[in-house]
């Protein structure tokens, strides 16, 4: 992706492993473990951003099972916040099954 | 400022209300105000922040409660909902919608929250779908916390309103908070639709009837209801308000006036005594009556007991009703009709589902025959009130002389029911009909032979001596209580009453106009039963008039070829002498 993204910004791949997809739980996990660093998360799925601390937004996104998304941060937290967000989505936010 | 806007409807209970719309939709709840002023925007940004504060502690509280009885992975719900709640996304988004365009914190809440819901519902996955569920209830705990409780406005309201609504169900007007309510104004409805009745009951004005226009009006806003004219008048201006609070200051101050016959019998000039009773449908109603001096109740309605709830009345019930009324004017006649159900007033299960002609069908006394269980616990809680005064009986629209018999054969049975069991009543109660169908009256004659008293429900008789069904606007203007013809069968009902030497009355909305009142005491009539309010009036009238003069209006009235003419002339004769009733 060799757009003109500012030299700053942080940007990772992640996969959405959990059979349920982005809902209201992994939603809320997200939220709560971004609203922890000061810099600014987006997700971007496809043409479509949400902003990482509203939980509203990651809902509206859709993102299902096997869906492959960017996590992009810029600031001065941005790589551990990444690097934080990009484990929980690894982990399968953490459900059974 | 919006245009003032004039809408119209049926007229069902006279006056003229000026006050703040209550607006109730289609689900009973209340619609809030959209639109704000530019000085409140700062207040309203506060009360939405104190209403997510507060929806967020109940949220809290629920998980915690879950969190305890359950374990802590059922109450993880409740924390997507706290985090949906606190997004600051939709924080801003609100913000925005109540600072730049100035909608209430209700509306925008609604319009925020929906949107959401519907992007979710848009969504492939039927698990995200569902969560549209959630979104809805947090628009309803916002919106609750924002407008306090929003459920059973009606019973709950802390200053006086007029009621906006698309219908009001028997149960609503039943249980809404009488000392607040103003006025009533509903999209559907007709004169006999239970918002008419109540709203009768109350003197307060109504207008039923006026087809789609809740959409025009937010809550909070000042209306004019016209119960005299059948009007409502949305964002009046100035001149308007004033023209209306000056005919407002006009009938109270008659009103008061009036007040003063309180204690001076309903006579006529010449020292004929008139008994000037009242029509009621509730129990408390019977203030209204003695308020303003009524002889007695000349048509105590029942339905009320049948409408108000899902459950049957219990004779317990009936007999609670009955004796208040009767222990409140022991001396004078009560005359409390029987079950006078089904056409416009259908509770479950007794009539049948849908009638091709309802005013044709199961109603009324039919009710009764069919459903003697019913009809005997009536009976036997009106006979067991009737050693607490002087009741009297009455069955509603007989048709036929076999129906009269039927039912006072049932009434027999349940006297000698009562007998066996040593429970004590009145065994010479007087038992009257009413006169609502052409057939009576032209069976009149043998009907007084086994009656103690007529009473005449204009209503009925002019819809099915005209064959009018005034509640369809296509042709109600065709009904009219002065047709030649309507007047002839009233005429024929009294004389053979008087020619009995029986009591005949007249309590259908007729009597309670002051048009009618020297026709009917021209005609032989010497009883008349009104809606309370309409009392004074009637009085007024009778007091300024003698028989003679009567009788020569009467005489000259029956000669006349159509109601147009009858009408004006009714009414320049009133005109002569009460000046002040000419409307």
């Amino acid at each position: 992706m060799g757009d003109g993204r500012n030299p700053d910004t942080v940007a990772r791949a992640v996969t959405v492993v959990n059979a349920q997809g982005l809902h209201a739980r992994p939603a809320d996990l997200l939220v709560k473990l971004a609203s922890q660093f000061q810099t600014k998360v987006e997700i971007v799925h496809g043409n479509q951003r949400a902003d990482c601390k509203s939980i509203l937004e990651i809902m509206s996104l859709g993102a299902f099972a096997g869906a492959t998304l960017v996590l992009e941060a810029h600031g001065p937290d941005a790589a551990p916040a990444v690097e934080a967000l990009a484990r929980l989505f690894e982990q399968g936010f953490a459900e059974e099954g | 400022m919006q245009r003032p806007q004039r809408l119209h409807g049926i007229a069902v209970s006279p006056g003229v209300a000026i006050g703040e719309a209550l607006v109730i939709d289609n689900e009973g709840f209340r619609i809030p105000r959209r639109f704000l002023a530019r000085d409140a925007v700062d207040g309203e940004i506060e009360r939405l922040a104190l209403a997510i504060e507060t929806s967020a502690s109940e949220i809290t509280n629920n998980r915690d409660s879950v969190d305890r009885q359950l374990g802590s992975q059922y109450g993880a719900i409740f924390e997507a909902h706290l985090q949906m709640l606190r997004d600051p996304r939709l924080r801003s988004e609100l913000e925005e919608l109540i600072r730049h365009r100035q909608y209430s914190a209700e509306y925008a809440v609604s319009r925020a929250l929906r949107r959401y819901a519907k992007v979710f519902e848009s969504l492939e996955s039927s698990y995200l779908a569902d969560r549209t569920n959630d979104i809805a209830d947090i628009e309803k705990l916002l919106l609750r916390n924002l407008l306090g409780v929003r459920r059973e406005v009606l019973a709950q309201l802390t200053s006086p309103v007029l009621v906006l609504a698309h219908n009001l169900t028997p149960s609503e007007t039943a249980n809404l908070d009488r000392r607040f309510v103003r006025g009533f104004v509903t999209e559907l409805g007709g004169p006999g639709s239970h918002t008419a009745i109540v709203a009768g009951a109350l003197e307060i004005p109504a207008v039923v009837g006026m087809g789609l226009f809740l959409t025009d009006v937010s809550g909070g806003e000042l209306v004019i209801i016209d119960g005299n004219r059948g009007e409502v008048i949305l964002h009046p201006d100035e001149e308007t308000l004033a023209r209306y609070r000056q005919e407002a200051e006009d009938t109270r101050s008659l009103a008061v006036r009036l007040q003063s016959l309180r204690n001076l019998p309903a006579e006529t000039a010449d020292g004929v005594r008139v008994e000037l009773m009242g029509n009621i449908e509730f129990p408390h109603e019977i203030e209204h009556c003695l308020e303003r001096g009524a002889d007695g109740v000349g048509l105590y309605r029942t339905e009320f007991l049948y409408l108000g709830s899902d459950v049957e009345p219990t004779e317990e019930t009936h007999f609670e009703a009955y004796s208040h009324v009767v222990r409140a004017m022991p001396r004078c006649p009560v005359t409390i009709r029987t079950l006078d159900l089904g056409a416009d007033k259908v509770p479950c299960g007794l009539t049948e589902p849908i009638e091709r002609n309802p005013f044709l069908g199961l109603r009324s006394i039919r009710v009764s025959l069919r459903n003697l269980p019913v009809f005997r616990t009536q009976l036997r809680a009106i006979l067991k009130a009737s050693v607490l005064g002087n009741v009297r009986f009455m069955f509603p629209l007989v048709s036929t002389l076999l129906e009269l018999r039927q039912a006072k054969m049932v009434l027999a049975d349940v006297m000698e029911d009562l007998e066996e069991h040593g429970i004590e009543f009145r065994r010479d109660i007087p038992v009257g009909m009413m006169v609502e169908t052409p057939s009576a009256v032209i069976m009149i004659e043998r009907f007084v032979e086994e009656i103690d008293f007529l009473s005449i429900g204009t209503n009925d008789l002019i819809q099915y001596t005209l064959a009018v069904d005034r509640d369809n606007a296509a042709v109600a203007g065709l009904y009219n209580a002065s047709d030649p013809a309507v007047l002839k069968l009233i005429e024929m009902a009294i004389r053979a009453g008087r020619r009995r030497g029986i009591p005949v009355n007249v309590c259908g909305q007729m009597s309670s106009s002051t048009t009618y009142t020297m026709l009917l005491l021209g005609l032989g009539l010497r009883q008349l039963s009104v809606t309370p309010a309409a009392i004074p009036e009637i009085k007024q009238v009778c007091r300024s008039v003698t028989i003679p003069q009567c009788e020569a209006v009467a005489v000259r009235a029956m000669t006349l070829e159509n109601a147009r003419d009858i009408k004006s002339f009714l009414k320049e004769e009133l005109k002569k002498v009460v000046p002040e009733f000419a409307a």
